[in-house]
């Protein structure tokens, strides 16, 4: 990712911010799950980004550093509204509780039904060590906790997807208690392969 | 009992790689989504402003 040769020293790194615009704008949306909210916070990470590159160090990862503002400026919003909106998720998530008809068709959107559903806390740990790439350790560094806080966070978070979806990972899958939802994941792997 | 563990962890096996999949596939579809020309706008303002009050 980082470029091979030593940056010259009037390289700025400001150059390089558009091209990482689509991660920082996937991660974003990842993590409020709503576009316009999502875009604001893009636009909040480009101004402090662009007024704060004195504190970027160029020998570390500029993503990295872009996504730990993008979250903070997330989390930061986010604790003020909390307080004004208490209990939504557990409102919403009360209202998806019956099993859904399954359907390999209906699989990828229920997934992100549920995903919706997630703590923004459980969403963000896992798009960054699940779908983005980063080890547990360069997220640990973003996250601002212990890596082992990552590891233990990153295993609720599936846990609570996999209860959303009415996974039961103690149940065994495939002796036929759940047939429905054996074919339903036998199909999206066929389909995502 | 000692196939029924096996089975639970192939279950748990494959539970996980579903999960992993999907939200590869939750995040592979935003970063497909055209980043909007207006952040690029914001870009190239601030360069004009610096450049501005540089001078």
């Amino acid at each position: 990712m980082t470029a091979r040769t030593a940056p010259a020293r009037t390289a700025d790194p400001r150059d390089q911010l558009a091209g990482h615009l689509p991660k920082l704008r996937a991660f974003a949306i990842s993590l409020c799950r709503n576009v316009a909210q999502a875009d604001d916070l893009v636009q909040e990470t480009i101004l402090k980004a662009w007024g704060n590159i004195d504190k970027f160090d160029p020998a570390t990862n500029l993503e990295a550093w872009l996504f730990t503002i993008l979250r903070n400026t997330y989390y930061s919003t986010l604790r003020k509204t909390r307080r004004e909106v208490p209990d939504i998720d557990g409102a919403h998530a009360a209202q998806q509780s019956e099993k859904p008809a399954h359907d390999g068709v209906l699989a990828f959107a229920e997934f992100q039904r549920a995903f919706d559903q997630l703590s923004p806390e459980h969403r963000e740990v896992l798009i960054l060590v699940g779908a983005s790439g980063y080890s547990c350790d360069e997220a640990a560094g973003m996250m601002g906790v212990a890596v082992g806080t990552v590891k233990s966070r990153a295993s609720r978070a599936r846990k609570r997807l996999a209860e959303l979806m009415h996974l039961d990972e103690n149940e065994p899958l495939f002796a036929g208690t759940d047939g429905a939802t054996h074919a339903v994941i036998s199909r999206s792997v066929v389909a995502a392969a | 009992m000692a196939a029924e563990k096996t089975q639970a962890t192939a279950g748990k096996a494959a539970i996980r790689n579903q999960i992993e999949e999907n939200l590869k596939r939750v995040y592979e579809t935003v970063l497909q989504e055209p980043v909007p020309g207006r952040f690029a706008e914001l870009l190239a303002q601030l360069r004009a402003q610096e450049q501005e009050a540089g001078r």
